[in-house]
């Protein structure tokens, strides 16, 4: 009943071109972000916002930056966590070696240096695909946090590799507290999403869809494959280095390359496949759900052992935890392979009719 | 540098190797048989050894513990076709690789959970020492243990070769391989051959395990060496066993050397280069991995793996 589009017509290009052309969609939209920027920095406490928000925008943004690549562009990376790790570092060494660098110009300079990294790893993508070329990007992962233990140079030659994150300041205003640095991540997010889903929809996009659907027609058809496929590596590791930027400084504020293992680029891969690939929400949901899930799991377990009163050891909660999260895995990429974006999808879709049956 | 230790280097790297292609054949087996990169596989070595172990421990002997142990090879492989593999038939390949990672957690959750997360020696009676007679008389020296695993990997793969080539479910085997359809049209079962791939995928990876464990105990980092076979993989294709020995004695013999000597080589004028002490130990973490890629850039499928032709 609510969700009716009948009656709303287009009338003009741009209302026809629109990111959310249904009326509902955007009063709901706008209610989110005004919940996200307004009442929930009001609301939340210190644990939800800096052990939970924080940590959801971060990884929603690499998730965004993995689906360009894998999701759009059809190229499968596994290394991920090597991009942040670039933009954490690069913004780490480009505050504290250029002074009276603005905080925000490091993030996108870190997110650049990711982007060129990208690219030179990118390269194989030109002759290899698939799984050979996941496996390829295996070599940027291990390669990449060598570099960062071995050569000090990136850590300031601190004795153990951890980069402590220095203070964030933006036009004399200090981000101290966790609702501070939560709106400075959304407001990061909530602008590279825009641009992201602008990306997606304008000819650079659709280029990425024709190289991800078979690249030899996509050549064919006269889109030059060695400039969208190393684009799409570019601008994958921007969003990925900027993650890490984000990563370093809001969220964790400590940091060794030993952070960004290859769980890391696991756990990006498994939000957007729960998410969604080739979906811009898929992203977001997929991190809500890897980054809720053991959170919820813990939960779970502790109500289980209030009420039944069932103690159940810490060592086998981790490994029952681990299992739980490979079944769960398993089972949503049996009950819905295309994400939790589908079931949104196919949610509204029913919205739309109800409640008459059809 | 002499040429001895050179020569001892290489054929440590090409023992090493044969460790690695172990590993290397679980994953081909799978991957020809269903199209599925199997990232548990890993986890299915770990799983194999540790189980063995605690079986061992728990008071049997070396052959009713290997047995019980490729039994829980069997039904896992078996149960591994039932609930994941059955269910996402006609799925894009990167949806089964991930249920393989899922299954990766599951495996590597469920051995803690059931046999506990402690470290475990394993003795297979043969010790990592220098052959004695080789050291005497050449001066070089070759650890036991390692060609004793290069035998043991020489007989497996000589098995699965008869076994392919000349039993009718080898053959059904094939035949899936080349074309999942064409086979289920003649009246292969296709459930069964999958269940069967899995499990011969269980009994390489219980090998492996054996060695592996032998080799650096049984702990949780033996998950970590489906990594190091990777590599293995990229360079003997995907679809090739015998791929995965000369990608692993390549892999092997150039990361050893790579590890002895690329520090001393490349160390010190890179340090008079950029002016600070560099330290290169812990190259052998990426080096496989861009020797792969440098094969990769002249033969994009691998020394033996099926050639990539494009159709629109």
């Amino acid at each position: 009943m609510l969700y009716r589009e009948a009656g709303q017509f287009r009338s003009s290009y741009a209302e026809d071109q629109r990111i959310f052309p249904i009326l509902q969609d955007r009063i709901a939209f706008g209610v989110l972000l005004v919940a996200a920027f307004a009442i929930v920095p009001l609301v939340a406490n210190q644990y939800w916002l800096a052990a939970i928000l924080t940590p959801f925008l971060v990884f929603s943004l690499a998730a965004l930056g993995l689906n360009i690549l894998t999701g759009y562009a059809g190229q499968l990376s596994l290394g991920t966590a090597a991009f942040m790790a670039v933009g954490a570092f690069m913004a780490y060494n480009f505050e504290l070696r250029v002074s009276g660098m603005p905080i925000l110009v490091s993030f996108a300079l870190a997110g650049l240096c990711a982007a060129a990294v990208g690219v030179v790893f990118g390269l194989p993508s030109l002759r290899i695909k698939g799984f050979y070329l996941a496996v390829a990007t295996l070599a940027c992962q291990f390669f990449v946090l060598w570099a960062l233990q071995r050569f000090g140079w990136f850590s300031n030659y601190s004795a153990s590799g951890v980069i402590t994150a220095g203070k964030i300041e933006i036009a004399g205003y200090l981000f101290e507290s966790p609702a501070e640095k939560y709106l400075l991540t959304l407001a990061i997010v909530s602008a590279m999403a825009l641009a992201a889903k602008n990306l997606v929809r304008s000819e650079t996009g659709r280029a990425f869809m024709a190289v991800r659907d078979m690249d030899v027609a996509a050549s064919v058809i006269g889109i030059p494959l060695m400039r969208t496929k190393l684009l799409a590596f570019a601008v994958s590791s921007f969003y990925c280095g900027v993650a890490g930027a984000l990563y370093a400084y809001c969220y964790l504020g400590t940091v060794e390359p030993e952070a960004f293992n290859l769980d890391l680029s696991f756990r990006v891969l498994f939000m957007i496949i729960i998410g969604g690939v080739g979906s811009i929400l898929g992203s977001f949901l997929g991190a809500a759900f890897v980054v809720l899930l053991p959170i919820f799991l813990n939960v779970l377990f502790g109500a289980l052992s209030h009420f039944v009163g069932i103690e159940i050891p810490h060592a086998w909660l981790s490994n029952i935890e681990l299992i739980l999260f490979g079944a769960l895995i398993v089972f949503f990429l049996i009950v819905e392979p295309h994400g939790l974006a589908r079931l949104w999808q196919i949610g509204k879709e029913k919205l739309r009719l109800w409640p008459f049956p059809y | 540098m002499s040429a001895g230790f050179f020569l001892e280097v290489v054929l440590g790297g090409l023992l090493a190797g044969v460790m690695y292609a172990l590993v290397a054949i679980g994953f081909v087996l799978i991957y020809k048989a269903s199209g599925v990169f199997n990232f548990a596989q890993g986890a299915m070595v770990f799983f194999a050894a540790l189980t063995f172990v605690s079986l061992e421990k728990a008071g049997m002997n070396f052959w009713l513990a290997l047995l019980v142990t490729l039994a829980v090879m069997v039904v896992l492989g078996m149960a591994t076709e039932r609930f994941v593999l059955r269910p996402l038939v006609n799925q894009p390949p990167i949806t089964l690789f991930m249920a393989t990672i899922g299954l990766t957690f599951v495996l590597e959750g469920l051995s803690q959970l059931v046999w506990g997360s402690q470290p475990h020696g394993l003795e297979l009676g043969i010790e990592d020492v220098p052959m004695k007679w080789l050291a005497e008389k050449s001066g070089i020296h070759v650890s036991q243990f390692e060609l004793f695993a290069a035998v043991v990997a020489g007989v497996l793969v000589a098995v699965l070769a008869l076994f392919f080539q000349y039993t009718r479910i080898g053959r059904a085997l094939r035949a899936v391989a080349d074309d999942h359809q064409a086979a289920l049209a003649v009246g292969i079962p296709l459930k069964h051959i999958w269940a069967i791939v899995w499990a011969v995928a269980g009994f390489v990876a219980l090998v492996a395990g054996l060695m592996w464990g032998a080799r650096n105990g049984v702990q949780y980092a033996l998950t970590f060496i489906a990594l190091k076979a990777l590599p293995v993989l990229l360079i003997g294709g995907f679809e090739s066993v015998l791929g995965a020995i000369v990608g692993g004695l390549i892999i092997g013999a150039s990361e050893k050397v790579a590890e002895v000597f690329l520090p001393q080589l490349l160390g010190p004028p890179l340090a008079a280069w950029l002016g600070v002490p560099v330290n290169l130990q812990g190259i052998e973490s990426w080096f496989a991995y861009v020797v792969a890629l440098l094969f990769l850039l002249v033969r994009p499928e691998g020394l033996f793996g099926e050639k990539i032709i494009d159709r629109v």
